[in-house]
């Protein structure tokens, strides 16, 4: 049989990806006897001169996984994507931003400053006294190239066309069966599935968590998982929690809430056909709030009880990049580059 | 035509019009109408645009309908005044030449630009906005149909106090099949228990029992006594009610009212009818004028309804009518309209402890008076302690208990208890006038026809009223204390009574709250139900076909009640008279493939449109019940839910097309 | 704030159709005068405004948005303002964290006979908006500054 090439870059990644990758187990086994693996720095020591010597699209899949952070991760991006026939984001960063687009609201600048100045334990006695800074220089004479911190931190697609997702913090076995699946066909039939398709569930993930649901579900008082020890029974929302399943999309089987006793926080992205979860999700919060008790708590009381939801953004966009952020970030880089 | 429009593709072939009004001068004025109906020509989807001097007018309307013919259109858009003024006159003219009544949208460019703004340029860019954000709008249009359901034309009416006595016979006599459920044995409610109503002093049995034995003997009326309204599934014209009957162990068709069996009966114990004040069997017949008129077997005090534990009853009555082995039983109903009069019980005096209170300490509350007054009550009319049965020499009466006490009790006033004491003190003042008789009250609060005059009727016979709240009621001998303090002249009162009688505030009645989780009907802060609108719509509920009336609502008097009672029964009446019900099409849909039955939405409708199927864990929508508010869908994680022809494709578009910055 | 940052701002307005829409036709009626800048936007109830319509208008160009309804405890659908009461916290609360001033999103109770509150409301904001600077999300510029 005839062995396809697979690559698996990385953008800002954290490892967990990889590991995913690596937890496979025997399920490794049958893939090591379809592929050639001709980029995976985790796994062996390939060089990216490799990769530019290869021909264009002569790499079949490539996984890339991690967002786009610095202007390397971008021309990392770009590299793979013309070397390779399929371009496949594979985890929440890539698929989303993950959990590096939490930055999102803040330019390179401001991270900077509070990572090497601001920062509450950076002053004359901690661990940076001199407020020193990321320099391309770094003995006199010696320069070198560091790439540069961009002002967003995005997904994939804002960078090079994506023909796949498969989304999760990393993602789970489950889906590494449907990928195969997919490589599989690919190699006996030439057949891929249509471009866009999400490799994780068909549905919200409610449908698959089944924890115990209340007929109405009403949230009179809000709590953060610590302060309460959940019923694993009993949904997560209906004891006050803010789970994100009821806008994520399916696949994982229930991880957080079923495995952990832990809302969701939404790393397999949108439900099916929802264009943002968050401002979804944000909206049937505040829709259930104190959703029977409105009148007796009046205005004020409502008020009060939707600001004990600390941190929207970090509530609701955990690793999903709103759209509206995509656009404004990409023509304020547009702009920018216009300028030099 | 409207073949062709069901099959063809919603956005591309869709062929619109857009008509632009002069209105005289009143849009033309501050907006370039010529210019706009040109422009409106090359925007996505219109093949046509027109512009008239007056649209509204016979000719406008004419013109506006041999466009739509020649130029073949599925949906038009009228530029000009308030959809609350044409939009309906539009409807139907383009209805009448085939245009679905939902493919019609109104531009409102004079109430909302031409009037509001003088810069013409400004308002003619301003009003191609509007224009173009409804054909924005249109494009995604659905032509529907109103939605009709059956209705079913019997009623139920669940409670048969006075209130729900009035409903049923209003019903009743209007010709609809009437269900009268009530959960004790008798029907009459608390006004059988009074001896006689202010202000006039009618005896209360008297008004009553005519109205009790017309249900009765009503073919329309099918009375369901000692039974408890269960469940209630459906919903608005086609309810479906089970209705769970306790046994009564006494046939009512063969019971003659001979009393042998009571006389049998080894068991006595308190009478409630009687406020407790006086006994009765463990088999008895509520009160003599009881309807249905049947003995009742209280099998919770019955020494056993086995044979070879007492059965005395069952061997003295001649007419085999006691029957040991009935069984509980459940009825289903069919119903269209549901009327809830439930009434009112009293406060629980115990929670308030500064108060001693019960017929062994002579303290006892005004239901319990009445029945003291009560020529057929246990003392036969005459006021005796219930202690001693000696007459008392002062009594005291005490209003506002457990009602105006916003930090402890009740913050409501239970407005009837003002007129009530000063009926009871004239009686007593009337039977006994060298009783002393004290009432301390808050503030008096009679308005009503008569009222006033009544209270100053009992002062004119000399019962004194003191302003002052009694801070402690005890026993002390063979006395009852009260310490008070007169706020009018400051000074404090200890006053020895012989019998005190306190008025406490109406509270909803106990089993309310499960009833309102049976018909989904809101509560109110204290627990009564709660009306639909507390002007407007006075007796309905948020659930469709569902009425309250009554002390079930808040406290109030006879009259009110009756009146609410018919109020109720009419509004039933305009849902029952009508085979069919129509409903407007703009609802909500789910989407079924998209809901994971994540149950958001299950609490968010006022209307209870929204359910769940537990089999296939989606959300479903009763398109009857739904109001189109789309707070529901706009609150769907999973986008799931979406309101007909105000969809989010459609809102977002005319929210881009509003925003887009002409090319210049 | 009396520099004119922003002459000529756009701003949608969603009203319901029941109080804030009959308001915006009363002030027509009574001819009153407010600027042309704001395109309306009719909905049943202010609760069938998704936050996701806020957002999309901010972005695609507007430089405020409003949003009006019943007054509490008077909404035709009983609740439904109530609900964008809570999601309007919210909605301001992210808003802020993405760097967009406050202002820019405004809720208004208006019956449906305050035609003058209507006018008032919509000659407020804009003028308001005008001395802001254009919205950072129309133009190009998210946040820059830590707010958190």
């Amino acid at each position: 049989m005839k062995k396809i090439k697979l690559a698996v870059a990385a953008g800002s990644f954290c490892g967990g990806c990889d590991m995913s990758i690596i937890n496979l187990n025997e399920m490794l086994i049958p893939i090591e006897e379809v592929i050639e693996l001709v980029f995976w720095q985790v796994a062996a020591d390939f060089k990216f001169e490799d990769v530019e010597a290869l021909q264009d699209k002569e790499i079949d899949i490539c996984l890339y996984h991690g967002p786009i952070r610095t202007s390397e991760h971008a021309e990392i991006a770009h590299l793979f994507r013309k070397k390779s026939k399929v371009m496949i984001a594979y985890g929440s960063c890539s698929c989303f931003g993950g959990i590096p687009q939490l930055a999102n609201p803040y330019d390179a600048q401001t991270i900077l400053d509070s990572v090497y100045t601001n920062g509450y334990n950076i002053d004359e006695s901690g661990p940076n006294q001199n407020y020193m800074r990321p320099k391309s220089e770094y003995k006199k004479g010696r320069a070198m190239t560091l790439p540069k911190l961009l002002d967003s931190c995005l997904p994939l697609t804002s960078e090079v066309d994506v023909n796949y997702f498969v989304p999760g913090c990393p993602p789970v076995p489950t889906q590494w069966e449907m990928l195969v699946d997919i490589i599989t066909n690919f190699i006996k039939k030439g057949e891929l599935p249509p471009k866009g398709t999400v490799v994780a569930g068909e549905t919200a993930l409610c449908e698959e968590c089944g924890r115990e649901k209340p007929e109405e579900i009403v949230i009179n008082r809000f709590r953060r998982p610590f302060e309460i020890d959940p019923d694993p029974e009993k949904c997560l929302l209906s004891q006050g929690i803010i789970c994100m399943g009821p806008a994520t999309r399916a696949g994982c089987g229930g991880q957080c809430t079923l495995g952990a006793n832990m809302p969701c926080r939404g790393c397999f992205g949108p439900a099916p056909g929802v264009k943002d979860p968050g401002l979804k999700m944000l909206s049937a919060i505040a829709s259930i709030g104190g959703a029977k008790i409105e009148a007796e708590l009046g205005p004020e009381g409502l008020k009060k009880l939707m600001e004990t939801i600390p941190d929207p953004f970090g509530t609701f966009y955990r690793f999903f990049t709103p759209e509206y952020i995509i656009k404004t970030k990409k023509k304020v880089a547009e702009e920018e580059s216009s300028k030099k | 035509m409207s073949q062709k429009k069901k099959t063809r593709e919603p956005e591309e072939a869709k062929r619109l019009g857009v008509f632009v009004c002069h209105c005289g001068k009143n849009i033309a004025a501050t907006v370039d109408v010529e210019n706009i109906a040109k422009e409106a020509t090359n925007l996505h989807g219109v093949v046509h645009a027109a512009e008239s001097h007056y649209l509204c007018s016979e000719p406008g309307q004419k013109a506006l309908q041999d466009d739509i013919k020649y130029h073949r259109l599925d949906g038009i858009i009228c530029a000009c005044c308030s959809p609350t003024l044409h939009e309906e006159t539009f409807r139907k003219a383009a209805a009448d030449v085939g245009i679905n009544k939902y493919e019609v949208e109104i531009a409102n460019i004079r109430e909302k630009c031409s009037w509001v703004h003088s810069d013409k340029e400004k308002a003619t860019v301003k009003a191609m906005k509007i224009i173009e954000t409804k054909v924005e709008k249109a494009l995604l249009n659905e032509a529907l149909t109103p939605i009709s359901v059956d209705v079913n034309r019997n009623a139920m009416v669940v409670g048969a106090g006075i209130t729900g006595i009035q409903a049923a016979l209003d019903l009743a006599n209007s010709g609809y099949h009437v269900y009268l459920v009530e959960q004790s044995p008798t029907i009459g409610g608390h006004m059988a228990q009074l001896t006689s109503t202010f202000p006039t002093l009618d005896c209360s049995q008297c008004i009553l029992s005519p109205k009790m034995s017309e249900i009765a003997h009503h073919d329309n009326v099918e009375l369901i006594t000692n039974a408890k309204l269960t469940s209630v599934t459906g919903f608005v014209g086609n309810f479906k009610a089970q209705i769970t009957k306790k046994p009564k162990f006494v046939i009512e068709e063969l019971c003659n009212l001979c009393d042998d069996c009571v006389e049998v009966c080894p068991v006595i114990v308190p009478n409630e009818f009687e406020g407790g004040l006086g006994p009765r069997k463990a088999i008895y017949l509520p009160f003599p004028q009881a309807v249905p008129s049947a003995y009742i077997l209280d099998i919770e005090n019955c020494l056993g309804i086995h044979p070879l534990v007492c059965s005395k009853c069952r061997d003295a009555c001649e007419q085999k009518a006691i029957n040991y082995d009935m069984k509980e039983e459940i009825v289903e109903l069919n119903v269209g309209a549901i009327v809830i009069a439930t009434g009112y019980d009293l406060y629980d005096i115990s929670k308030i402890s500064e108060y001693d209170f019960g017929p062994e300490v002579d303290v006892i509350d005004g239901l319990q008076f009445e029945r003291l007054l009560n020529s057929a009550g246990p003392t036969g009319g005459a006021v005796l302690r219930p202690s001693d049965h000696k007459k008392p020499e002062t009594v005291v009466f005490v209003q506002c208990v457990g009602s105006r006490d916003p930090e402890h009790h009740m913050a409501y006033c239970s407005k009837i208890c003002c007129t009530y004491t000063g009926k009871h003190a004239l009686l007593l003042k009337d039977q006994e006038p060298e009783t002393e008789v004290y009432v301390f009250y808050i503030d008096i609060r009679a308005a009503g026809r008569g009222y006033e005059e009544f209270i100053d009727r009992a002062q004119e016979m000399g019962v004194i009223y003191i302003r002052g709240k009694p801070s402690k009621i005890f026993r002390e001998g063979d006395k009852t204390i009260i310490w008070a303090a007169n706020t009018l002249t400051g000074e404090r009162l200890e006053v020895e009574a012989d019998l005190v009688v306190l008025a406490p505030a109406m509270i909803p009645s106990f089993d309310t709250k499960i009833l309102s989780g049976v018909t989904k009907c809101n509560l109110d802060e204290y627990g009564f139900f709660k009306e639909a609108h507390v002007k407007l719509k006075p007796v309905e509920s948020l659930v469709q076909g569902l009425f309250v009336a009554g002390t079930a609502l808040s406290p109030k008097d006879i009259p009110e009640c009756v009146a609410q009672g018919s109020a109720a029964a009419s509004k039933a009446m305009a849902l029952l008279s009508k085979p069919q019900l129509y409903h407007d099409p703009i609802v909500a849909i789910v989407n079924e493939k998209a809901c994971s039955g994540c149950k958001v939405c299950q609490s968010l409708c006022p209307y209870g449109a929204i359910s769940f199927d537990s089999v296939k864990n989606i959300s479903v929508v009763k398109e009857i019940l739904c109001q189109g508010c789309g707070t529901c869908a706009s609150a769907c994680p999973s986008l799931a839910l979406t309101l007909k022809n105000q969809t989010d494709k459609q809102i977002e578009n005319m929210i881009r097309i509003a925003l887009k910055t002409e090319a210049k | 704030m009396s520099e004119l940052l922003n002459p000529e701002p756009k701003v949608i307005a969603f009203l319901c159709k029941w109080c804030s829409s009959n308001a915006a036709d009363l002030a027509g009626v009574s001819r009153m005068k407010y600027p042309a800048n704001v395109i309306t936007i009719v909905t049943p109830c202010s609760g069938r405004v998704d936050p996701t319509y806020i957002f999309d208008a901010l972005a695609g160009g507007a430089d405020g948005v409003i949003v009006a309804g019943c007054h509490p405890g008077e909404c035709h659908y009983v609740t439904g303002n109530y609900k964008t009461l809570k999601r309007m916290v919210l909605v301001k609360e992210l808003a802020a964290q993405m760097g967009i001033e406050d202002e820019r999103i405004h809720l208004e109770w208006i019956s449906s006979s305050e035609a003058k509150k209507f006018v008032k409301t919509m000659t407020e904001f804009i003028e308001k908006l005008k001395h802001l600077p254009p919205n950072p999300l129309r133009n190009n510029r998210v946040a820059l500054e830590a707010k958190h």
